[in-house]
C-alpha cells in the first residue's frame, strides 16, 4: 500500500532521471530532511517534543515513529493511534494497573488486545514487534498476530493471561521470522498443545525462547530438536519441568547461550539405574558467553557448585525461586565479582546479604523476596541487611526489599550511601509496623530516601508512617514518577503533600490509607499529567469521585466494586486515568464510569 | 513418646494407628508448622500461635491492629505465583498422587507406583511381591527381612538408601522418592 509521501519521493526521483527535474518547494525540502533527521530520534519523550512545535513537525514526527508506546490502552483508541502513526514497526501496550497483580482487583477488568490487533492487522502490515503488559490477549489474537505479519520477529508477554499453549503453537508454526519469543510471568492456559513441535522443522533465527513461567510439561525431545536447529539462540529461560539432566542435555548443544534459566534444577525420576550423573560442571564451563542466570524453581542445593565456572562472568543472578540457606549462597556469591542485578529469597538471611556486599561491588539492582510471604512470617532478613547492602554496594541504583523488621538509621544509612538511587521500594510486611529498635514512625526514613538520593523516580513506602512522611515526600520527590502506598497516612494532608509537591507524578497506587475526598479534589490541576490514580480502601465517597469525572471530562473515572458487594453505590477501588477517547465499552458489571 | 515399633507378623499396628495429625508431622516441629500453614488462609488457631510468639516491642504495634490476624487480600504484594512456588509442589505431592519407581535387581525395567494408594507396609509389599514375583521375607527390627534372598529398600529425600518398615509409616511416605527391590545376601 503506497502512501503519499512514498509518491511524491518517487515522483521527484523520477523527475530527475528524465531532466524534468522542479525544485522542491522549500517547504518540502525541510520536511524531506526534517524526515530524515527524526529518524534518528528514538526517546519517544524527544519525539514528543518535536510533535509540538508545528504542524509540519508533527507531521514529520508522525511519519517518521516507527516504535508506538502506549502506556495505558485506553488512554487512546486503536483508531486514533493507527491514524496518527503509520509506519509503525513496534507497539508497547499496558493495560490494567499493577495492583491487580495482588487481587485487588476482580478479574475480567478489561484490557483487551482484541480491538487492537484486530486494527493492527490491516493498518500495520511490517509489524515486527509486540510487547504487551498486563493484557488480556486470547489465543484468537494470537492466531490473528501470527495470520497478518509476514516480517513478525518479537513478542514480549508480561504478566499477561486469557491465552494458552495453542496460542502458543499458532506463533510457532506462523512466524517463520520469529526471533524472540518472551514469556514472563504470564499464566498460561495448559491445552494441552505441544506448541514447541510447531517451530519450522528446517531451522529457526530464534535469538530468545522464554518461557518460565509456563505451569505445564513440554515436549522435551522436541525442545533438544528445536535448540540444535537455533543457531542463533542466545537467550534460553526454561519452565519447572525441565530437570538438571535434560538442561545439560541443552546446554551442550547451545554453549553460546547468553542468558539461561536453568530449569527445575532437580533430577526428575528419569534417570535410569546405574547411571552416572552427568558432569555439570563442565556444561556449565562451556558456556562462556553466560552473564545471565535464572531458574532455579525446585534447586536441589547439592548441584549448585555446578555453577561456579560461570559465577565469575554473571552480571545477572536470579534466585529468586531457590530455597538456599547462608552458607549455599556464600558459596556461590563469593565468586560474583561482577554482578550487577541480584534477586534472592530472604531465606538466605542477613548474613547472606553482607556476604553481597562483601563481594559484589557493581551491584545496582537488588531484589529481596520472602520465601513465606504473610504478615507475620518469621522475617529473616532486617536492617542489618539493608545496612550491610548498603555500605558494600554504593552503586546501587535500584532495590526492592521484603522485611518484617526495619530501622530509620538503615533507611537513613542507606539514603547517604547511595545516593545513585532511582528506584527506592521497601516492604515492612507486617502492617503499621514501627521501627522496631526506636518505636518511632519510619517518616523520618523515607525522608531522607527522597532528601538524598536525587535522582530517585520511583518510592514505595511502607511501615508506620504520619503525615510527615508525605510532607517529605511532597517537599523533596521533584523526580518522583512512581510512588505506591499502602496503610500509611494519618489525615488528607498527607494526600495533598503529595499531589501538591510532586510535579513528576504520573502513577500514584494507594491502598487503604485514611485519604477522603478533599485530598483527592487538591490533584485537579494534576491529574492530566499523570497516567492514572489508583485509590482503593480509602475514605472517598461516590460524590467526591462524581466531582472529579464533572470537573475533568478528559480523566475516566472508574469506580469499581467487589464483585459479592451487594450495596451498588458502594465500592472498593478508584481507578482514574486520562483519555482521549469516550470512556470505554467493554467495562464489566461491576465497574463504574462516572 | 517413643514406643519402639512392634512388628506383630509383620504388622506395623503404630503405623495404622489412629492419630490426629497430618502426614509426616514426626519430622522436626517447624517443616510441619510450615506445612500447615501453607495450605491454609488464617484460620483462630493460626492467629492464636502468632500472638503468642510475638515478642515485647513489635506487639506494641499489633495491639493498635486489628485484632484478627487474618491475611489481608493482596498483601505483602507479593505476586500469587511466587508465594505459591513454595507451597504447590507439597500440593501436588498430597493431591495428585505419589509416583515412585520401583527396580528390582536383576529385572531390566522400572515400575511406577502410587505410594498413596496403601496404607500400611503390609499392603506395599504384598503389592510389590506381586508385581515381581517374589517372596519377602519376615521382617524384625533387629535383622531386618529373614527368609528370602530379596530386601525391599528406598531412597529418602537426604539421597540415602534405607530399609523399608524402619520408619513410621506417614514418615515413610512423606519421605521415600524411589524403591529398589535388593537380591542376595547383605
Amino acid at each position: 500500500m503506497p502512501e503519499p509521501e512514498v509518491d511524491t519521493r518517487r515522483r521527484e526521483i523520477a523527475g530527475v532521471l528524465t531532466g524534468e527535474f522542479q525544485s522542491p518547494s522549500p517547504d518540502q525540502v525541510l520536511e524531506n530532511v526534517l524526515e530524515n533527521v527524526l529518524l534518528f530520534l528514538t526517546s519517544r519523550r524527544d519525539r514528543n517534543a518535536v510533535s509540538l512545535v508545528c504542524k509540519s513537525w508533527y507531521r514529520a514526527e508522525a511519519l517518521t515513529r516507527s516504535d508506538l508506546f502506549i502506556g495505558n490502552c485506553y488512554a487512546v483508541s486503536p483508531r486514533r493511534a493507527i491514524e496518527r502513526f503509520r509506519r509503525v514497526r513496534s507497539v508497547v501496550l499496558k493495560g490494567k494497573p499493577r495492583f491487580a497483580d495482588f487481587n485487588l482487583m476482580p478479574p475480567n477488568w478489561g484490557a483487551y488486545f482484541t480491538p487492537w490487533v484486530t486494527a493492527m492487522a490491516t493498518s500495520y502490515p511490517w509489524l515486527e514487534k509486540v510487547y504487551l503488559k498486563r493484557m488480556f490477549v486470547t489465543d484468537r489474537d494470537l492466531e490473528l498476530l501470527a495470520q497478518s505479519f509476514p516480517a513478525f520477529k518479537e513478542l514480549v508477554l508480561v504478566c499477561c493471561d486469557g491465552f494458552g499453549t495453542s496460542g502458543l503453537a499458532g506463533i510457532a508454526s506462523k512466524c517463520r521470522q520469529l526471533r524472540v519469543l518472551d514469556l514472563i510471568e504470564d499464566e498460561v492456559a495448559d491445552d494441552e498443545v505441544d506448541w514447541i513441535s510447531c517451530f519450522p522443522e528446517s531451522g529457526t533465527c530464534l535469538e530468545s525462547l522464554i518461557f518460565d513461567c509456563i505451569e505445564c510439561p513440554i515436549n522435551f525431545e522436541a525442545l533438544e530438536r528445536l535448540v540444535a536447529r537455533s543457531p542463533s539462540l542466545r537467550k534460553l529461560r526454561l519452565n519447572r519441568y525441565v530437570s538438571i539432566g535434560q538442561l545439560y542435555r541443552l546446554m551442550i548443544r547451545a554453549p553460546q547461550l547468553t542468558h539461561l534459566g536453568s530449569g527445575s534444577f532437580s533430577s526428575s525420576d528419569i534417570v535410569a539405574q546405574g547411571d552416572q550423573e552427568p558432569d555439570y560442571i563442565s556444561a556449565f564451563a562451556a558456556c562462556r558467553s553466560l552473564v545471565c542466570l535464572s531458574g532455579f524453581r525446585e534447586i536441589i542445593p547439592d548441584y549448585l557448585p555446578a555453577i561456579y565456572p560461570v559465577c565469575a562472568n554473571l552480571t545477572s543472578l536470579n534466585f529468586s525461586y531457590a530455597n538456599i540457606n547462608t552458607e549455599q549462597l556464600k558459596s556461590v556469591i563469593c565468586h560474583c565479582h561482577k554482578l550487577q542485578i541480584f534477586w534472592v529469597l530472604d531465606s538466605v538471611c542477613d548474613e547472606g546479604l553482607q556476604a553481597v556486599a562483601a563481594t559484589c561491588k557493581e551491584l545496582r539492582e537488588l531484589r529481596v523476596f520472602p520465601i513465606d510471604a504473610r504478615e507475620d512470617s518469621e522475617g529473616p532478613v532486617s536492617e542489618v541487611g539493608l545496612q550491610a547492602i548498603s555500605e558494600g554496594c554504593r552503586k546501587l541504583q535500584s532495590i526492592l526489599y521484603f522485611c518484617q523488621r526495619m530501622t530509620n538509621a538503615a533507611v537513613i544509612a542507606m539514603s547517604k550511601n547511595c545516593s545513585d538511587l532511582v528506584v527506592f521500594r521497601l516492604c515492612i510486611m507486617g502492617r503499621h509496623r514501627p521501627d522496631h529498635i526506636t518505636g518511632e514512625p519510619m517518616d523520618e526514613g523515607f525522608g531522607a530516601i527522597v532528601m538524598n538520593c536525587k535522582k530517585l523516580t520511583r518510592l514505595a513506602i511502607s511501615g508506620l508512617l504520619t503525615d510527615k512522611a508525605f510532607s517529605y515526600i511532597g517537599k523533596y520527590g521533584k523526580l518522583v514518577r512512581t510512588l505506591s502506598v499502602a496503610f500509611a497516612g494519618d489525615s488528607d494532608m498527607g494526600l495533598k503533600y503529595v499531589l501538591e509537591g510532586c510535579p513528576k507524578l504520573q502513577k500514584l497506587e494507594i491502598r487503604d490509607s485514611p485519604f477522603g475526598d478533599a485530598a483527592l479534589r487538591s490533584g485537579l490541576h494534576h491529574y492530566y499529567n499523570m497516567r492514572f490514580l489508583w485509590m482503593s480502601s480509602c475514605r472517598l465517597s461516590r460524590q467526591g469521585c462524581e466531582e472529579i469525572a464533572r470537573a475533568m471530562p478528559g480523566l475516566v473515572v472508574e469506580v469499581i466494586r467487589n464483585e459479592n458487594e451487594e450495596d451498588k453505590d458502594g465500592f472498593e477501588i478508584l481507578y482514574m486515568y486520562r483519555s482521549l477517547e469516550r470512556p470505554r465499552i467493554d467495562a464489566p458489571e461491576f465497574v463504574t464510569i462516572l | 513418646m517413643e514406643k519402639p515399633v512392634v512388628y506383630d507378623n509383620g504388622l506395623n499396628l503404630e503405623a495404622t494407628e489412629l492419630r490426629l495429625g497430618l502426614p509426616g508431622t514426626n519430622e522436626p516441629e517447624k517443616q510441619t508448622s510450615t506445612s500447615a500453614r501453607s495450605k491454609k488462609r488464617a484460620s483462630p488457631e493460626m492467629a492464636e500461635e502468632t500472638r503468642s510468639k510475638s515478642s515485647s516491642c513489635i506487639s506494641d504495634a499489633d495491639d493498635d491492629a486489628p485484632p484478627a490476624k487474618a491475611q489481608v487480600v493482596g498483601w505483602p504484594p507479593v505476586r500469587s505465583y511466587r508465594k505459591n512456588s513454595f507451597q504447590q509442589r507439597k500440593g501436588e505431592a498430597e493431591g495428585a498422587g505419589m509416583y515412585v519407581k520401583v527396580g528390582m535387581d536383576g529385572a531390566p525395567y522400572l515400575r511406577k507406583i502410587d505410594l498413596k494408594v496403601y496404607k500400611s507396609y503390609p499392603e506395599l509389599l504384598n503389592a510389590l511381591e506381586n508385581m515381581f514375583k517374589f517372596r519377602i521375607g519376615e521382617y524384625s527390627e533387629r535383622e531386618g527381612y529373614n527368609g528370602s534372598d530379596y530386601t525391599p529398600t528406598y531412597e529418602d529425600k537426604d539421597g540415602d538408601w534405607m530399609l523399608v518398615g524402619d520408619v513410621p509409616w506417614e514418615m515413610f511416605i512423606s519421605s521415600c522418592k524411589r524403591l529398589r527391590i535388593m537380591k542376595g545376601s547383605e
